[in-house]
């Protein structure tokens, strides 16, 4: 607990307004995990999120990355208890969102709102574009009738939509147009948070740069803060003010996003941004690639200590043990590994089987 | 028989059209390229651009009906691949031109283990006995990696995770040598350091064994490392042909310069994207003049109003734009 403390301190010096008054996190995730029973394997259980620490602060956009299995949307839904988290605290202006019961929980959504990967599966078929934006109008009795109507021709333009749409079906629209009517239904009840599930995976590369301008114009806007999930290290490192990588149901790796993608401290976070092609035929030929070994191991019975000794270059006997805690190696910059310490963050640096972090992990 | 000039493919005119409820879709309209031997060439495209019709009409995998090769010719060695009867496509199919997708799960037989699906290509295509067969399936798994293939090839294909999956249809494909594997969209569906992976073996797959490859893909990244040339598509319409590295360093089409401009470079700092306005040309109800018009920052009225010239801009580099040259000479 006594890491948390000081990562909370330190946000709240780092973030101060400039009154000198420490900003709060608007959500505050504290040692959150997600457990599901296998359905493959009797007694097997996946750690799809096993104990996520995690603050974010008014009007900035955290990115969440990680690789396929990895827990991101897990962690993305159940901060909006659309899956029950196991344990921990989702402290939405101190009020913990884990603790409340489903009617009070339906509430809280008027504040946090989602917006899904697939526009083509979260839409009813069945509703018209009006109805679909609509909806959450009259389930928070916000509007109706006219100004129902009104706000949803609002709604409309404000992403970028025709109101000749109102009376149309979701499947006559491409997918970028979809995804704009998912973001207006998400704005309807003017939340405070949304969180964006993969937002822009499904769509052609000319859409995803429309969809991302948006997402930021709405965020200057309207003062939204976003947890904007991705695996597309590119679009994450556009978007995002810090950027949490993800690996196995924990977080590796926190910091703000320039400083993760020109200074990782992560060897794993080293191989992700390694392992995106950069559209430059001059680097690609002269870059050396970090290519990892091997396939992301089953979220179910994870290896132990550290998760990612499968696959790290660096691994030493003792990382098949310790679990490595997230501490702020650098102002804050946070990372998960054993073999770097605040005093030696750089692995490379580091002497073949020093371990300078071990300590510190094992007096947690 | 074997061509002249050191192309291995070369497709002409290629027209694949579409009858749906919409109209007639000129899914594939006038494509024309070369593939040079031991070369990859990389397709790339928005969905709908015509860039996996182009390949399915290759190997001539086009649904028919509602789809229709109408016209184009696809020299392939020296003959022409429209012309010939179906057994003898399926004798070059899979043995001198092979294929990878983009979803290996759908590619791959559920209730088969993956030693006998590979086994039977070479016993169909090569006449191996049952035993040679296997051994050389086992050799092949070896090759692109799988870990302790001779116990891990009977198994299942659910037993695989997606990389792994992606390896056994690379491993199908190249068991016969091919002399053309065609991966549409190969790493699409992987995770990033898993298309890492794949990439790699693709490309060490190639050196070892001098096949040519024609790579179909959405992400500028990945030709970018991957290939020698490159064909920009859109709406069924080859837009921009060149040399890879010319085609990145001066693009001569507006399409392929808004593309490179709309993806994100990790060494930006946070701000407004460039992005190409409206959406992804309907094929079905294209505009008369040039299909990118409508989404043009530099359309005028010509370009509305009358179809574009394919420009060749240097011998091997063209465009299909009214303002080829010009856009050619501002993006130096």
């Amino acid at each position: 607990m006594s890491t948390q403390t000081t990562d909370l301190q330190h946000y709240q010096t780092a973030n101060s307004a400039t009154d000198g008054r420490p900003v709060e996190p608007l959500l505050s995730i504290r040692d959150l995990k997600v457990h599901f029973k296998s359905a493959q394997r009797r007694g097997g259980v996946v750690k799809a999120v096993d104990g996520v620490t995690l603050e974010i602060f008014p009007g900035e956009t955290v990115g969440l990355v990680g690789e396929s299995g990895c827990g991101k949307s897990t962690l993305g839904r159940a901060i909006l208890r659309l899956t029950e988290p196991t344990s921990g605290q989702v402290l939405f202006r101190n009020r913990d969102l884990a603790g409340l019961s489903s009617r009070e929980m339906r509430q809280q959504r008027r504040h946090l709102q989602i917006v899904f990967q697939d526009p083509y599966a979260s839409l009813n078929p069945r509703m018209t574009v009006g109805q679909i934006v609509g909806e959450p109008l009259g389930t928070f009795g916000i509007a109706k009738g006219r100004a129902a109507e009104l706000r949803v021709q609002e709604l409309l333009e404000t992403v970028g939509l025709s109101q000749r749409f109102i009376r149309r079906y979701p499947h006559e629209f491409s997918g970028g147009q979809r995804q704009r009517i998912g973001i207006a239904r998400a704005l309807a009840v003017d939340p405070e948070f949304i969180v964006a599930d993969e937002p822009i995976s499904a769509l052609d590369v000319s859409i995803q740069a429309q969809i991302m301008n948006l997402l930021e114009r709405l965020q200057r806007e309207k003062n939204l803060t976003y947890l904007f999930i991705a695996h597309d290290l590119r679009a994450i490192r556009h978007v995002s003010d810090r950027v949490a990588v993800m690996y196995l149901g924990k977080l590796v790796e926190v910091a703000d996003a320039k400083t993760i993608y020109s200074n990782p401290l992560m060897p794993y976070t080293r191989a992700l941004i390694s392992a995106v092609p950069v559209p430059d035929p001059n680097v690609e030929a002269t870059r050396q690639r970090m290519v990892l070994e091997g396939d992301v191991p089953s979220p179910i019975n994870p290896p132990a200590g550290c998760r990612f000794h499968t696959r790290c270059p660096y691994m030493i006997e003792a990382c098949k043990q310790v679990v490595p805690p997230l501490v702020e190696v650098k102002p804050n910059h946070f990372a998960a590994c054993i073999r770097i310490s605040p005093e030696q963050p750089d692995i490379e640096k580091v002497a073949p089987g020093d371990a300078p972090g071990l300590a510190a992990a094992q007096g947690q | 028989m074997s061509s002249t000039n050191g192309n291995l493919l070369e497709v002409r005119g290629l027209c694949t059209y579409f009858d749906t409820d919409d109209g007639e879709v000129k899914a594939v309209d006038g494509v024309t390229f070369q593939l040079k031997r031991g070369e990859t060439l990389g397709i790339v495209g928005e969905s709908g651009s015509g860039k996996s019709v182009t390949n399915l009409s290759i190997i001539r995998l086009v649904p028919e009906p509602p789809g229709r090769i109408v016209s184009g010719e696809v020299i392939f060695d020296g003959t022409d691949i429209l012309l010939l009867k179906e057994a003898e496509v399926r004798k070059i199919r899979g043995r001198r031109i092979a294929m990878i997708f983009q979803d290996p799960m759908t590619s791959l037989n559920p209730f088969m283990k993956i030693s006998h699906q590979l086994m039977e290509i070479t016993q169909l295509h090569l006449g191996h006995t049952k035993q040679q067969a296997r051994e050389h399936a086992i050799k092949m798994l070896e090759t692109v990696g799988i870990p302790d293939a001779r116990t891990r090839a009977d198994s299942y294909p659910h037993e695989f995770s997606g990389g792994m999956r992606q390896r056994v249809m690379i491993a199908m494909a190249l068991s016969c040598e091919p002399e053309l594997l065609i991966a549409d969209e190969p790493t699409t569906a992987l995770d990033v350091t898993i298309q890492a992976q794949i990439l790699e073996l693709i490309k060490t797959l190639k050196q070892a064994t001098g096949t040519s490859v024609i790579l179909i893909t959405h992400d500028l990244g990945v030709v970018a490392g991957m290939t020698d040339h490159l064909i920009v598509m859109y709406a069924g319409k080859v837009f921009e042909q060149a040399p890879t590295k010319d085609l990145f360093a001066q693009p001569g089409n507006p399409y392929t310069r808004g593309l490179l401009r709309s993806v994100p470079d990790p060494t930006d700092e946070r701000g407004e994207l460039y992005q190409i306005p409206g959406l992804p040309p309907d094929v079905a109800h294209l505009p008369p003049g040039c299909p990118f018009a409508p989404r043009c920052d530099r359309a005028v009225e010509i370009c509305r109003r009358e179809y574009p010239p394919f420009v060749q801009l240097t011998p091997d580099h063209h465009s299909l734009c009214h303002f080829a040259q010009e856009v050619y000479d501002q993006s130096s």
